[in-house]
């Protein structure tokens, strides 16, 4: 290429990338029309029909399973599924926000969608052929059929590489047996992405997905264990027992279930850090019109400076984490890495929501600890979002990787 | 008949909002103040789809009168499955002084270029609670209006109203086409999906001056001031029924 050529070639790069770059970051300070729209129906959603009944739901342990209809009849239970799976075919930026929202309203129905769009669609829609797509993902977008993902057991949750449940080969069929643990959507789910150990030797490159539907002969459901929070989601153990599947159920390659139970945590990491910014926005919600209705002293307690560093703690908190996972989705979105900037904000975000939940109750003072006010189910909800997913130690490990890496002489 | 819909849909300051005057009594507060659709309009935009789900009508254009803001509204009516929009450009000095008898004279404008079949509005707007617009924009089509609609059956040249009287309801039977006004019970909007969100955004809005209709914008009516309403004071307990008649007289109330 002739020097002005390639002066003009790398002009028009530079330019691109920049036009690109600069939209992004525009994106980050103020979304655009479309996300606006769908974050203000989706705030409209959580704010009439999930937030006066989450109390209620939290109470009885019940599964919202008329506003997951709802919500599928609305989209956001397939947000990055393509339209012609029966999808909505929109970013994970779109998916953040929605998730975002929802929780605001409702902890546990975010949990419900999170887990439905990322780790059960999430792993189908990257890795499965054109018919296991069709089978496993376009009947779970519509609310009608939730789906869950079965990876921790009672012996390792985060030491995933140490699966002991086993799938072997028996004729045209696989054979799963062995516990999966702490499954959030088991009691109402349809079909679950489970992981097993098909070669023990080959250590963590010996795991592999599975597609397994429920019921199912073989498999059974543990008790629904009675949690500190999200009350309204299942979490159960998943018992296989002489399990048996068709060859076409496995996902995948044999031996890559490590490689898509990491990456779909990546992903699965941006919807629980924006599931942890609603209920951390809930409850800032919830201390700051109490601290401007609130008298003490002659004033109210807004007018205090003890009052204001936590509300501005807490808002500093909220938006940082916010940020970072905005960033994240739009790094996902762009097909770039994304790998320590969906730890650093599940890690922000959980953290934020534990912070701010605390300060939140505090500021309410004993309002804050009675079930009247929404700020004590904000505080237990909160708790499991430094938990599920990665916990926050984890995530740490994840991103001292990731500098190391980036540090590599 | 033309099967078109015409559908008026008015920004407003968002219902939850606490309204605050302007501390120059010219008007209330609305710089960054949150706005939405009318809630009265947004039960007039879901009667229309519907009225298109069930296959009673082809088209459905949602119409909004003011400034560039107001184009936020209209695509939220795409999103709820209107099929184009008509944004009537006004400017924001402009706006400030239209009312219901100009923006009538646009709809009624609009309605015969379009050979509307109907109008729906919704019956007032939560702002200015004046509950003409409906009514003026029948007055100006000389067509027949169904006011306050609680229940709407479309039929083949006419249509059956169900209206909301201080009596008790009224069922009356006009003929297309005609305006309709929505009140609170006729149905219950939907929320935006995300696919209809999507779609929304490749839906045309056109852009009309009120010139262009041969409209008039120049107001008669003048706000001369805007005041909160008086704070609500403490009562007086009394006694008896005589001591309540004696302060009554004494207020000079009877």
């Amino acid at each position: 290429m002739s020097h002005l050529l390639k002066r003009i070639w790398i002009y028009g790069e530079t330019l691109g990338l920049c036009l690109r770059g600069s939209r992004a970051l525009s994106q980050l300070a103020e979304l655009p029309e479309m996300h606006q729209m769908m974050r203000q129906t989706c705030r409209d959603y959580a704010a009439k029909e999930l937030a006066p009944i989450a109390a209620t739901l939290d109470k009885n342990h019940t599964y919202p399973a008329k506003q997951i209809l709802e919500l599928g009849a609305m989209g956001v239970m397939a947000v990055e599924v393509p339209e012609e799976l029966g999808g909505t075919g929109m970013d994970y930026l779109a998916y953040s926000l929605a998730m975002e929202e929802i929780s605001r309203g409702c902890a546990s129905t975010g949990v419900v969608v999170s887990v439905n769009n990322s780790l059960y669609i999430g792993p189908i829609l990257k890795y499965g052929n054109e018919e296991q797509k069709k089978q496993w993902i376009t009947p779970f977008t519509t609310g009608e059929k939730v789906g869950c993902f079965a990876l921790s057991e009672p012996g390792n949750g985060s030491d995933a590489g140490a699966a002991s449940t086993m799938a072997h080969q028996d004729g045209d069929e696989w054979v799963l047996n062995g516990t999966k643990a702490w499954i959030t959507n088991s009691w109402e789910a349809s079909a679950t992405v489970v992981f097993a150990t098909t070669d023990k030797a080959l250590k963590h490159k010996g795991i592999s997905a599975f597609l397994v539907p429920m019921p199912h002969p073989g498999l059974s459901l543990g008790k629904k264990e009675e949690k500190l929070g999200i009350r309204a989601s299942s979490t159960a153990n998943i018992i296989l027992e002489d399990c048996r599947i068709p060859l076409g159920n496995l996902l995948g390659s044999r031996g890559a279930g490590f490689k898509i139970a990491m990456q779909t945590l990546d992903s699965g990491r941006i919807g629980i850090a924006s599931q942890a910014l609603g209920i951390a926005q809930a409850a800032l919600d919830c201390a700051a019109d109490y601290a401007h209705k609130r008298t003490a002293f002659g004033a109210p307690i807004g007018k205090m400076q003890a009052i204001q560093f936590k509300l501005a703690d807490m808002a500093l908190a909220i938006e940082s984490a916010r940020l970072l996972t905005w960033k994240a989705a739009l790094l996902k979105d762009a097909k770039k890495p994304f790998t320590k900037e969906a730890a650093m904000a599940k890690l922000a975000a959980s953290e934020a929501a534990t912070f701010s939940a605390h300060q939140s109750i505090q500021i309410l003072g004993g309002m804050g600890f009675v079930t009247d006010m929404p700020a004590e189910r904000h505080y237990r909800d909160a708790r499991i979002t430094e938990i599920y997913e990665g916990t926050s130690e984890i995530q740490r490990l994840v991103i001292a990787n990731q500098v190391l890496k980036e540090y590599q002489p | 008949m033309s099967g078109r819909v015409l559908v008026g849909v008015k920004r407003v300051i968002d219902y939850a909002v606490k309204i605050r005057v302007k501390p120059d009594h010219s008007g209330v507060v609305t710089e960054g103040v949150k706005h939405s659709m009318n809630p009265f309009c947004e039960i007039a935009v879901e009667e229309a789809v519907k009225m298109k789900e069930k296959k009673l009508i082809k088209e459905v254009v949602a119409v909004s009168c003011g400034p560039q803001q107001v184009q936020e509204t209209i695509r939220t009516a795409l999103a709820m499955g209107a099929d184009r929009g008509i944004h009537v450009e006004v400017s924001a000095k402009e706006y400030e002084s239209l009312g219901p008898l100009q923006v009538s004279k646009i709809l009624a404008a609009l309605a015969k270029k379009e050979e509307a079949q109907l109008i729906i509005l919704g019956k007032q707007a939560i702002d200015g609670d004046c509950n003409q617009t409906g009514q003026m924009t029948a007055a100006l089509l000389d067509w027949p209006q169904g006011t306050f609609a609680s229940e709407v059956t479309l039929e083949a040249g006419h249509v059956k109203v169900v209206r909301e009287i201080d009596g008790g309801l009224e069922t009356i039977k006009i003929n297309t086409p005609a305006v309709l006004t929505a009140d609170l019970r006729l149905n219950t909007p939907r929320y935006a999906t995300l696919p209809n969100i999507m779609k929304a955004k490749k839906k045309k809005i056109a852009n009309v001056k009120p010139a262009d209709l041969g409209v008039e914008l120049a107001s008669k009516l003048q706000v001369l001031r805007v005041d909160e309403p008086p704070q609500r004071e403490a009562g007086v307990k009394v006694e008896s029924v005589d001591d309540l008649v004696g302060k009554l007289k004494e207020a000079g109330r009877i």
